[in-house]
């Protein structure tokens, strides 16, 4: 098991050369001249104003909180579902009552225009 | 030996990512680090043999949790312009608390692990056979539907989940004007 | 890697350059050197250097790709559109535009925009290659070639590729730019949205293979799995279109509304390391769909064959990976993008509910179905009930855009006879 993760880890080690050598091999090569107007962040036309880090809406809150809680239970239907061959209809019928119960969540915002891109 | 090296790598990491989400000023910045922190509790994870918890860590804290924490931060106003400091005068308090609970877990542990004299602190770890390890992940799966393992907190954990989901909309979803 | 070990079982074997070649065909090369190092290095070693030299020539190969797979997207999009793509540089096809065009990047000047958080937007597109690689690293290649065949394998990619979202973030943050934030913001948002259908249509293979082996998932499509699920199949196409950012799904980078959204003010090789790891993302998506839905290696049985089979599952895998990835091309040539509220309702209000929906009736009818039956008897009441699914699906869509052009048309009416109203037109056409 362990030997099974040590490829992983092994792998997450090596990653980094690949994207770094290009940037890399690129600071070399190209030229190095900056100057304030060069690094002035694009906008539409016009110099850039007031602050980039603005307050967001609530929406994308909401998507992101939906998204956790479909997340969460396919971490608990993937095992069921990898464990299918040793468990009754019983099981089944279980897993029908988790699901519809967080359908209902889905249900309930969609009913409240939480889902609406505004 | 690597193992235990490893070990200690790891730990120091998610401690270290750990004092920079408490300590850091910048909001987003305390965000990656404590991304950093889960990613090493991933990894301790695997150290334990538990590679499906390490998954489920990575998919539910990193790839979701995470994201939710940057996007409330973002709801926040004014939220580069802040020059408090992170400590408020709970910190004594705080402190306190979590020295008690170092106390019970350390208390906890070495009732199951007695400390000998003479025991060697970074020994082998136990070998567990590879073919039950192979297993635990299907285990798990029939154990959580099985009525007379877990399938009550199983589903106790949906319940949960949709209160949490309709108490954010209630809380954070203006209400509809006709 | 695994397997196969038996071959080569001799203690003292030395190295021999036509066993070697042999084992390259054999696609047994890792057991025969295994084989060979025994004795003079500790095992722990063996493995460790054999991984290494297993994940630097995948993910080599997988950058080299890179360079053909873009040749070959603009060449076909170039001809779906009528036009002849890339004819100048190397050659009559133009096959050495991409190496161009990457000394081009080589040599740009990397500039970091003023006011940037260095840490963010500098970690970007290092983290966002490497996530693309790591997904790599449990797809089997083929009978005897794969990274590591985890026992969470289908779970690995799904956490890998979840925690890909959160370089989009960083490179949004990181830039000090409107365009990037808001580039990045929405990003996000449309790849937690459609990390759900993708999530729960990934839930049926395992069900019907009752494993998360991708080796596993591969041996139990006697029947593939397009046939056995084709509505799961579809919503992970269409959710991978959406993970990868691709038409129609391409409003990470509209480049009419928000410029070039997260990455805007990436420049050279920074840049690069953004558009490469989306092309290995994309590839990884068709391989992955070729894996869990086509069959993967498998092919009528021609893998099993004595001493081609490892080679000949290899060329199956990858022509079946390219069939996939043509079908990425394909849409993006045909269909216009769409717009972002449009985007979040077909997830949220169609692709959510019919998977949920879908993994209820798969998993019920798998009970159903008597446990003595055979794989064909299985797969076709899957398909009928799959096909029942999808039928009921396709005429409530029809019926809600029929509503939805009859409220519309409505609207354009009132604008008419009240012509004199140019807002109210305005809003009509909105």
């Amino acid at each position: 098991m362990l030997a099974d993760w040590q490829f992983i880890g092994i792998f997450l080690a090596l990653s980094p050369i690949f994207p770094a050598a290009p940037v890399i091999a690129n600071w070399l090569l190209g030229p190095r001249k900056p100057n304030p107007l060069k690094q002035q962040t694009y906008e539409c036309g016009v110099e850039t104003v007031g602050d980039t880090w603005i307050q967001f809406k609530v929406q994308y809150y909401i998507y992101a909180l939906v998204f956790v809680v479909f997340d969460v239970e396919a971490v608990f239907l993937f095992p069921i579902a990898a464990a299918y061959d040793q468990l009754g209809l019983f099981a089944a019928f279980e897993v029908v009552v988790f699901v519809l119960i967080l359908a209902v969540g889905l249900g309930y915002a969609w009913s409240r225009g939480a889902l609406e891109w505004t | 030996m690597i193992q235990q090296i490893i070990f200690i790598v790891i730990s120091f990491l998610t401690l270290l990512m750990g004092w920079i989400v408490v300590t850091n000023r910048n909001l987003f910045h305390a965000a990656l680090a404590l991304m950093g922190s889960f990613l090493g509790v991933a990894g301790l994870y695997v150290l334990l043999d538990a590679g499906f918890l390490a998954a489920a860590q990575l998919l539910v804290y990193i790839g979701a949790i995470s994201i939710l924490i940057i996007f409330a931060i973002m709801m926040t106003r004014r939220l580069m312009q802040t020059s408090e400091t992170p400590f408020n005068n709970q910190w004594v308090l705080g402190g306190i608390t979590s020295l008690v609970v170092f106390a019970v877990i350390a208390y906890v542990v070495l009732q199951v692990f007695p400390w000998q004299p003479g025991a060697q602190p970074f020994g082998a770890a136990p070998e567990v056979p590879g073919a039950v390890l192979e297993a635990s992940v299907t285990q798990l799966g029939a154990a959580l539907v099985s009525v007379d393992q877990y399938v009550l907190p199983f589903e106790v954990a949906s319940v949960l989940l949709l209160a949490a989901l309709i108490g954010a909309i209630v809380v954070a979803w203006p209400e509809k004007k006709e | 890697m695994h397997g196969l070990a038996a071959h080569w079982s001799g203690p003292d074997m030395s190295f021999n350059i036509v066993d070697f070649l042999f084992s390259l065909v054999q696609l047994t090369t890792f057991d025969y050197l295994r084989a060979v190092w025994e004795g003079d290095m500790s095992p722990g070693l063996i493995e460790a250097i054999l991984d290494v030299i297993a994940i630097l020539t995948v993910s080599t190969f997988l950058l080299l790709i890179v360079l053909f797979l873009i040749w070959l997207e603009r060449k076909v999009i170039a001809r779906i559109q009528d036009r002849i793509g890339p004819n100048r540089v190397g050659g009559r096809f133009g096959l050495l535009q991409t190496v161009a065009d990457v000394l081009k990047l080589l040599t740009k000047e990397t500039l970091t925009p003023a006011g940037a958080d260095t840490i963010a937007y500098n970690l970007a597109p290092l983290l966002t290659v490497m996530t693309a690689l790591l997904m790599w690293a449990v797809i089997p290649f083929a009978p005897n070639v794969i990274g590591v065949d985890l026992n969470v394998g289908l779970f690995y990619v799904l956490a890998v590729s979840s925690a890909s979202v959160v370089t989009l973030l960083l490179a949004g943050w990181g830039s000090n730019n409107k365009y990037a934030l808001l580039g990045a913001f929405r990003s996000v948002a449309q790849l937690v949205s459609y990390e759900v259908p993708m999530v729960l249509s990934l839930i049926i293979p395992i069900l019907l293979a009752r494993s998360m082996y991708m080796q596993e998932l591969v041996l139990a499509q006697t029947v593939p799995f397009l046939i056995v699920a084709p509505l799961s199949a579809i919503i992970f196409f269409i959710s991978a279109l959406a993970e990868t950012g691709r038409t129609p799904f391409d409003l990470l980078e509209a480049e009419s509304e928000i410029v070039a959204g997260f990455h805007v003010e990436y420049g050279g090789m920074k840049f690069g390391m953004f558009f490469l790891a989306e092309f290995v993302s994309t590839l990884f998506m068709s391989g992955l769909f070729a894996t869990i839905y086509l069959g993967g290696w498998r092919l009528f049985g021609l893998e099993r064959l004595e001493t081609f089979g490892p080679l000949l599952g290899l060329i199956v895998f990858f022509i079946k990976m390219f069939a996939v990835y043509f079908v990425f091309i394909w849409v993006r040539g045909t269909l216009p993008r769409v717009r972002i509220d449009q985007m979040l309702d077909l997830n949220w209000k169609f692709l959510v509910p019919l998977s949920l929906i879908l993994v209820l009736v798969v998993a019920v009818v798998d009970k159903l179905i008597p446990a003595g039956a055979g794989d064909y008897y299985r797969a076709g009441v899957h398909l009928v009930s799959n096909v029942a699914v999808g039928f009921v699906a396709l005429e409530l869509l029809r019926r809600h855009a029929a509503r939805q052009r009859a409220i519309y048309e409505e609207r354009l009416v009132r604008a008419h006879s009240s012509a004199a109203e140019p807002e109210v037109m305005a809003e009509a056409a909105h």
